[in-house]
């Protein structure tokens, strides 16, 4: 399954390296990645895949929401199809 | 791939301007539980709903997690409940009130948070099944915690039972008095329409009417904060671009509505009946349909021009959202529930807002006098009034109209009441205090209206 990984946030060092580190150990192949600064102000976009029998939505967010709070960003792990429906006919 | 903007701009509706689909509702139909036995029925009722909604609960917290989108409310709406009175050996309002406790304890086992459809159809007449469930409805709604009840009274073709009308007056104030220790939070469960349609997915007006399959799914969304935001950024422009721009949102708060639906109807191998495109306001800050219209321009809601403001604003969602949706039905509309509503809840208190521009409101939004708390000393004549006035206007312009008002005991204009969650806090508002005793002891029907000449 498919799903868009969105990390926003005031920047630095390691936001990458732990996000995609929590990735890797729940088997989450990342597919595209994108990210912009803006003032200080951090965003990033990935779009990641992961085979939805082994892996579930909620251990996945549970240590994403973990990572957030510890690092102060917001992150959510969330179904592709909620961005593509809502933006293309 | 989406675009970085498109994916930020979901996530900020999301987390910053509360938008989340606001109930997915169960329609199951009982039409196969009715018997002659109370016993017998009561069981069917209980183990049919267990049964069917056993998952949709859980089925619903999955795809808020999935999807990270909030779900707010799981519920069912089933048949009304007068046919299963009807066809009891012994109709009474003793044996409703059993079927309403079974409702009760079905929809605690299945962990939703309301269960509607304790409700009769009456717009042309009573059977003795819709008497006695009418009858029931205080002490139905006073010993349940989750009943929600309703009762059709008019529609256009057949013009509004006024029999039925004045009887309401009654049930409300009976239902506010058994629950005055909550200051009559019975009434908020209660809603009194005039032409209900058979798939609203909202409550506390939710039945699955007699056109209606086996099962089915609802989903109502929600967004008056995304629509705010939107307005924000287009201040000073046009009423074409607050139009096109409500239009743009409304869809993609639809989609999120269509996606929901369509997933949960999969999921719980139920089909997807409808998506309700209603602007459901909560009393969280930011989240208010009278915030959109102050957006627009009015210093504060109910003062002149809020009428307009609404009429644009509910067209411009329907006309967004249409397209957004395969299936669009319930009650589709801008809804404007003083007590679960910031910005009405100010305006009310301020004095800006009063019950006669309300009802103006309802003239061009859904649904009707919603969540309005009035006097405790209000007779159940003027309430009956209160009701034929609603109903009146939704009568002659073919829309659903509806009333929930809750005549606080011992509450007096300048008191506020409290009902606390979604339902809000609630300013008592003044009634007109001229008597519409005679008119409403008239009784009968008043007859259907025309559907040319309109001017």
């Amino acid at each position: 399954m498919k799903a868009v990984v969105t990390v926003i946030g005031r920047d630095q060092k390691g936001i990458i390296a732990k996000t995609s580190g929590v990735l890797y150990e729940n088997d989450v192949n990342i597919l595209d990645i994108s990210q912009t600064t803006m003032q200080d102000m951090f965003t990033m976009i990935m779009l990641v895949e992961y085979d939805g029998k082994k892996t579930t939505v909620k251990s996945l967010n549970e240590k994403l929401d973990a990572l957030g709070d510890d690092m102060g960003l917001s992150i959510h792990l969330q179904r592709e199809e909620i961005f593509s429906l809502m933006h293309r006919i | 791939m989406l675009n970085h903007f498109e994916i930020l701009e979901t996530v900020n509706m999301i987390d910053r301007e509360n938008l989340d689909i606001r109930t997915i509702t169960m329609g199951i139909s009982l039409k196969s539980c009715a018997g002659q036995d109370i016993d017998t029925v009561c069981r069917r009722v209980y183990d049919k709903i267990t049964l069917y909604a056993k998952d949709l609960v859980s089925v619903g917290e999955a795809i808020e997690e999935e999807f990270g989108i909030p779900i707010i409310n799981k519920r069912i709406s089933v048949t009304p409940v007068a046919a299963l009175v009807d066809a009891l050996d012994e109709p009474t309002p003793e044996n409703a009130v059993k079927i309403a406790k079974t409702l009760d304890k079905a929809a605690k086992k299945v962990g939703v948070n309301f269960i509607g459809g304790y409700s009769a159809l009456v717009h042309k007449g009573f059977t003795r099944g819709e008497r006695a469930l009418i009858e029931s409805i205080p002490q139905a709604l006073a010993q349940t915690e989750l009943v929600c009840s309703s009762v059709n009274v008019g529609s256009t073709r057949a013009g509004i039972n006024m029999d039925a009308v004045a009887q309401m007056g009654k049930i409300i104030k009976e239902a506010a008095l058994l629950t005055a220790d909550t200051k009559g939070f019975a009434c908020a469960k209660l809603v009194v329409f005039c032409n209900a349609v058979e798939d609203n997915p909202f409550m506390a007006g939710a039945f699955l009417g007699e056109g209606e399959g086996e099962c089915v799914i609802n989903v109502g969304v929600s967004g008056p904060g995304v629509v705010k935001c939107a307005l924000e950024k287009v201040r000073g422009e046009d009423f074409g671009v607050v139009a096109e721009t409500i239009k743009k949102t409304a869809f993609k708060i639809t989609r999120m509505g269509q996606l929901v639906a369509q997933e949960a109807a999969k999921r719980l191998n139920v089909p997807f009946g409808i998506v309700d495109l209603s602007l459901a306001p909560t009393p969280a800050v930011g989240d208010s349909v009278a915030y959109i219209l102050e957006e627009m321009g009015l210093e504060k809601c109910g003062t002149h021009g809020t009428t307009a403001a609404l009429a644009l604003l509910n067209d411009a969602v329907k006309k967004g959202g249409v397209m957004a949706s395969g299936y669009v039905g319930g009650l589709s509309g801008a809804f404007i529930p003083v007590s679960e509503d910031a910005g009405m809840i100010a305006a009310a208190r301020s004095g800006a807002l009063s019950l006669e521009k309300l009802e103006a409101m309802t003239c061009v939004c859904s649904v009707g006098l919603d969540m309005i708390v009035i006097p405790g000393s209000t007779d159940a004549a003027l309430i009956s009034a209160i009701i034929a006035d609603e109903a009146a206007i939704g009568m002659v312009n073919s829309k659903t109209t509806a009333v929930r008002v809750i005549p606080a005991p011992g509450a007096e204009v300048g008191d506020t009441v409290e009902f606390g969650g979604l339902l809000g806090t609630g300013p008592v508002m003044p009634v007109r205090e001229y008597s519409a005793e005679k008119f409403i002891s008239r009784g009968g029907r008043i007859p259907a209206p025309l559907q040319s000449l309109k001017n």
